[in-house]
């Protein structure tokens, strides 16, 4: 409403930008330099329009894709939870997932349905799994508190880890290194195959996050408070952990677990444009796009010619952000921890 | 008599097999102002939830403005019945008009931005409890007073006809109490809002409403007009302990003398 509005609508303009900018620059960057040139001269054919199209724009989609729908889903997620440490990550919501996808990975299953990847569909069943575990557990203690739900989250992800070690265990050398490596989370050699199998995860996980902002909103409030205005609590809930579980579970049977964007994104954004879902479920899915696609630049340059999984930027980044957060003033909370 | 807004007939309610409602029957009229009272425990708290929803279940019947509870959508009884919840200390981070706004939700499809009706709605009940003055802070900065105003105010934008508090003034100073139920008796004299509010303070109830309902251990006590409420025997039998009454100076009315224990 009023200036208010218009401010934030600009903000939003302004973050718009940065991210189209991020995904239009991305893939110029990187330890090969390439000239523009040589990139889009419609007869391009050479060794760097090679590089351009066929690995570096696809690695700046998958990256941009992972980062928006693991924000998108941590934000959800914080909303629901009521609580900025809640995230698919700390849920254990993400090594669900993963679990969902190893097992599918030693049952050497190539099944799909519709064109869609088993192994999405098995970390889509995982972490839905594991949701459905971790707001159970934070139910049985009536009213549940931070350090309830923080402790659900680390036992389901010893318990997941450990079911993916015993996965391991029991397969074959190459299988087991495949799983080890995947389980690092990464975004390396990836082709348009990954691309257009992780996108309808996420557009439609997105989409139905980007329908329900006024809910969002009443649920951050508190649930006895939101169904007194009219809301549906019950079913928004169940709505919102599924796609929550189908944005998780497409990417992570694609790039592995990939940690800490869905805390850092989401608060930094309810920094800049305040809480307001409206504003806010865009702010992050855009914002959350190019801050992946911007670690995964750094993690494929600072040690060229090698790289390293992004996971470990982000998880660089992230750990003292978590400890920040939890340690930090209630203005840092922004009163969503008692 | 007006018409009847809220119906309960011989309701029960249980929460993991405890039963805290007995066979609760309640009838409230339209314009009504009704405090429930009674001892901790009793159920007061637990009988506003089942009237918005939070609860749901439980034996026997509740009907909203000649409509059975459980043929309401939640958004339909949204428009007819709002709440004010107990202050829990916790703070979601939106400032007081954000906060305000989302009791126009029952009125918002999604993706549908506030039309005027709304923002209007929304400054009015911003107006009439007095906090336009705060509308761009945040929620977590406010007095519990100031506090307590935005959440009526929430429920004002809602526009329902009958307000449900908890325990509205227990935390706050005697001015600010004070200015709740002069807030409070302004909505109910002037718009017509039935007001149904849960507290432990026996004078203010007394002074502010017409009906009385006292709970005691989830079972009607007393129902009635609130001057009758206010016998030494009834207050005894409602809280167990002896009450010394007198007149307040001022009122005339009949009010529980404070004592020393």
């Amino acid at each position: 409403m009023g200036r208010d509005g218009k401010n934030k609508r600009v903000l939003l303009a302004v973050i718009l930008l940065f991210a189209v900018s991020v995904f239009v620059g991305a893939p110029m960057v990187g330890m090969q330099s390439l000239s523009i040139h040589s990139v889009l001269h419609p007869a391009a054919a050479g060794l760097d329009a090679d590089i351009f199209w066929k690995i570096r724009v696809p690695r700046v989609c998958i990256a941009f894709l992972a980062g928006a729908a693991l924000a998108v889903s941590g934000m959800a997620f914080q909303a629901v939870f009521r609580n900025p440490l809640a995230t698919p990550f700390t849920l254990g919501v993400a090594s669900g997932a993963s679990l969902g996808a190893a097992v599918y990975m030693r049952l050497g299953l190539a099944v799909g349905l519709f064109g869609v990847s088993g192994m999405s569909m098995f970390a889509f069943g995982g972490a839905a799994l594991s949701i459905v575990l971790v707001y159970g557990l934070t139910r049985i203690k009536s009213g549940f508190s931070i350090g309830t739900m923080l402790l659900a989250g680390v036992a389901l992800n010893f318990f997941f880890s450990s079911a993916i070690l015993f996965i391991q265990y029991m397969s074959d050398f190459t299988d087991s290194t495949r799983i080890l490596r995947w389980t690092m989370g990464g975004l390396e050699i990836m082709g348009y195959e990954s691309v257009l199998n992780m996108a309808p995860f996420v557009a439609s996980g997105a989409a139905i996050i980007l329908f329900l902002t006024h809910e969002l909103n009443l649920l951050m409030t508190g649930e006895e408070l939101a169904i007194s205005r009219g809301a549906n609590v019950g079913g928004i809930k169940k709505v919102l952990f599924f796609a929550t579980s189908l944005m998780v579970g497409g990417v992570v049977s694609i790039c592995g677990p990939i940690g800490f964007v869905g805390m850092m994104v989401p608060h930094i954004c309810r920094l800049l444009i305040g809480a307001d879902h409206r504003y806010l479920t865009p702010a992050t899915l855009l914002f959350g796009g190019a801050f992946l696609t911007l670690c995964d630049m750094l993690a494929r340059t600072l040690i060229a010619p090698a790289e390293m999984p992004v996971g470990i930027i982000t998880a660089l980044l992230g750990g003292p952000f978590f400890i920040w957060l939890l340690l930090g003033k209630s203005s840092s909370k922004m009163g969503m921890m008692e | 008599m007006n018409k009847v807004v809220i119906d309960i007939e011989s309701f029960s309610f249980g929460i993991g097999g405890k039963e805290i409602l007995k066979d609760v029957s309640l009838t409230v009229h339209e314009g009504d102002y009704a405090s429930i009272v009674g001892p901790n425990g009793a159920g007061k708290t637990t009988l506003l939830k089942c009237l918005s929803r939070i609860h749901k279940g439980g034996r026997g019947t509740i009907a909203v403005a000649g409509k059975k509870l459980e043929k309401y959508s939640q958004k339909e009884l949204a428009l007819k019945v709002g709440y004010v919840p107990q202050a829990d200390g916790r703070h979601a981070p939106f400032t007081v008009r954000e906060f305000v706004l989302m009791g126009r939700y029952p009125y918002l499809g999604p993706f549908s931005p506030p039309g005027p009706s709304d923002t209007a709605a929304v400054r009015e009940a911003m107006a009439v409890t007095g906090t336009l003055q705060f509308s761009e802070r945040f929620l977590g900065t406010l007095s519990g007073g100031e506090r307590q105003k935005v959440y009526i105010a929430a429920a004002l934008a809602q526009q329902a006809q009958v307000l449900l508090l908890d325990e509205p003034t227990t935390f706050l100073d005697p001015r600010h109490a004070s200015d709740i139920y002069r807030l409070l008796a302004g909505i109910n004299r002037e718009r017509g809002v039935t007001i149904i509010s849960v507290t432990h303070d026996i004078n203010s109830a007394v002074l502010t409403s017409r009906t009385i309902l006292a709970l005691k251990a989830g079972a009607v006590a007393y129902c009635g007009p609130a001057e009758e409420f206010m016998k030494e025997d009834i207050l005894q039998g409602v809280y167990e302990k002896p009450f010394s009454l007198m007149r307040h100076p001022r009122y005339g009315r009949t009010i529980v003398a404070p004592e020393v224990p």
